[in-house]
């Protein structure tokens, strides 16, 4: 049970439960999925025009909208010849009756972390191409993620989404006396986020089986198959075996979904 | 953050900057019952960081629509002072501070048996007061010291470790300077007596098999950061008989 969360409203009822442990326990999953397949992915790129670039992504049921902006501002101190990147999650009320307005909650905020982490520690986003005045001027990605219906493994599609979304991005430069340019992306990492339900590894899962997962932990791969970010989430445990288990699903899984949906533009 | 030319991790003997060696801890301090008016507490060196750690309750939960009617709610607040780090942090929880309440809560949970307190909290104040990285491992550590000082039943303690790339070369309990430098951190959370794991996180670049070094080098720790923890624990209430047989 998480506190302070409108999530954990959402539960499953006994019966229902128990159909799903007997299902899983007989080697199914209750939408018929095996218990290493990805949901159907479906992807609008540049759905919202007024952005520098966006996808509208759907897994399953789950829709989330990743619209890109840019704009001009001062670096960092510490990294004065490189632009600046900036992740946020808003979990607005249309996606789930159990999501209320307001500002960022720590799902929202945990969300957005992940999936900016996964994108930072790739070094998907050739930052130094970003900078326009050393230490004065230089480029900031906003990536914005707008979920707009909620039926489980948010991250997996924001990460996608925000990868797709960056793949295509156009930097205003015109609107700044600058010439436009393609936003420069170099790598592409993947999420994929598995849940233990009882003692089960289920790859994405639906809002039913995040309800009644222990532990949830996210794998983020790069290109090469090496880890650039994890995050284990749920108060229930994990073996390291079963840590090393979502590690192989989440780089053979995360090199399909790379090839599929992220570099097929190319 | 990019690494300045001038500073080197690893020294031609193989040796870390703080003169450590690639498995070897930082010397670690532990001190339980330091509060006087918190029901349970701890106080932990580990390197450069300092943390205090304050548990309130069982106590009933506000605000109350947040109480679960079947079990306690395990609420950590992960806290940096403002002068904890060379650039002031401005006070208050930021999206790191909420992020890593969140996953310490969690892994708190884990071992609490909360389903012997219906309606009630257990607040966990962890105080970072001076930070040299492995402040989220640090700060777990202490805080199920606190946990077991307040009397509160758990199945485990709590042990944290982190682990990391620097230079190339997998690491165990990075410092601050490896921390801003090098090249990845994974700090862990395990249940020392069946070694499952209740918090994981991980940023950076490493390989599967630099994954599997780290958590060797992980796992590996977590038994005499145990023993220190059961140590500081019984020290305080060897203290604790003695101070009643004063008394008598």
């Amino acid at each position: 049970m998480k506190m302070g969360s409108k999530l954990a409203e959402d539960v499953v009822s006994e019966i229902r439960k128990d159909y799903i442990m007997n299902l899983l326990s007989s080697g199914r999953r209750a939408d018929g999925r095996d218990f290493e397949e990805y949901r159907k992915i479906d992807v609008v790129v540049n759905f919202a025009k007024r952005a520098e670039g966006s996808a509208l992504v759907r897994l399953g049921e789950t829709q989330v909208l990743v619209g890109v902006k840019m704009d001009i501002g001062e670096p960092f101190a510490d990294t004065p010849n490189q632009g600046v990147m900036t992740t946020n999650v808003e979990l607005v009320p249309i996606a789930s009756p159990t999501f209320e307005p307001g500002p960022p909650n720590e799902e929202a905020i945990e969300i957005a972390r992940v999936v900016d982490r996964g994108i930072r520690e790739s070094k998907a986003i050739d930052l130094e191409k970003l900078c326009i005045e050393e230490g004065e001027k230089v480029w900031i990605v906003f990536i914005d993620i707008h979920v707009l219906n909620y039926d489980g493994n948010l991250i997996d599609a924001s990460a996608l989404g925000a990868m797709i979304a960056l793949k295509n991005t156009i930097v205003p430069g015109s609107k700044f006396g600058y010439e436009d340019f393609p936003l420069p992306v170099n790598h592409y990492p993947v999420a994929v986020t598995v849940a233990k339900v009882g003692k089960t590894l289920l790859v994405d899962p639906c809002l039913e089986e995040e309800n009644l997962a222990e532990a949830r932990l996210t794998v983020t791969t790069d290109e090469n198959g090496d880890i650039r970010a994890m995050q284990k989430g749920l108060s229930g445990s994990l073996t390291y075996d079963e840590v090393k288990k979502v590690i192989n699903m989440s780089q053979r899984i995360g090199k399909e979904i790379r090839e599929k949906y992220i570099l097929s533009g190319d | 953050m990019e690494k300045p030319e001038d500073i080197k991790l690893i020294d031609e003997n193989g040796l870390r900057i703080d003169g450590r060696r690639f498995d070897q801890l930082r010397p670690i301090r532990m001190e339980v019952g330091v509060l006087s008016r918190a029901d349970g507490s701890a106080y932990v060196e580990w390197g450069g960081n300092k943390i205090l750690v304050g548990v309130y309750g069982p106590r009933e939960m506000y605000p109350k629509h947040m109480q679960n009617p079947t079990r306690a709610v395990v609420r950590a607040r992960y806290n940096m002072a403002a002068f904890s780090v060379d650039e002031r942090k401005r006070p208050g929880p930021d999206r790191r501070s909420i992020e890593l309440s969140k996953v310490i809560s969690e892994a708190l949970s884990n071992v609490v048996f909360t389903e012997y307190f219906p309606r009630a909290s257990i607040d966990v104040f962890i105080e970072v007061l001076q930070a040299d990285a492995g402040t989220r491992v640090a700060g777990i550590t202490a805080a199920s010291l606190a946990l077991a000082d307040a009397g509160i039943p758990m199945k485990d303690l709590v042990v944290g470790c982190a682990a990391g790339k620097i230079e190339g070369h997998v690491v165990l309990d990075l410092c601050k300077e490896e921390d801003n430098y090098g090249e990845a951190d994974l700090p862990v959370a395990v249940l020392p007596r069946t070694k499952e794991i209740v918090l994981l996180q991980m940023d950076g670049h490493m390989t599967v098999e630099e994954i599997d070094q780290a958590m060797d080098m992980i796992m590996k720790s977590v038994d005499y950061i145990y023993e220190l923890q059961k140590e500081a624990l019984r020290r305080r209430y060897v203290r604790y008989a003695e101070e009643i047989e004063e008394g008598e």
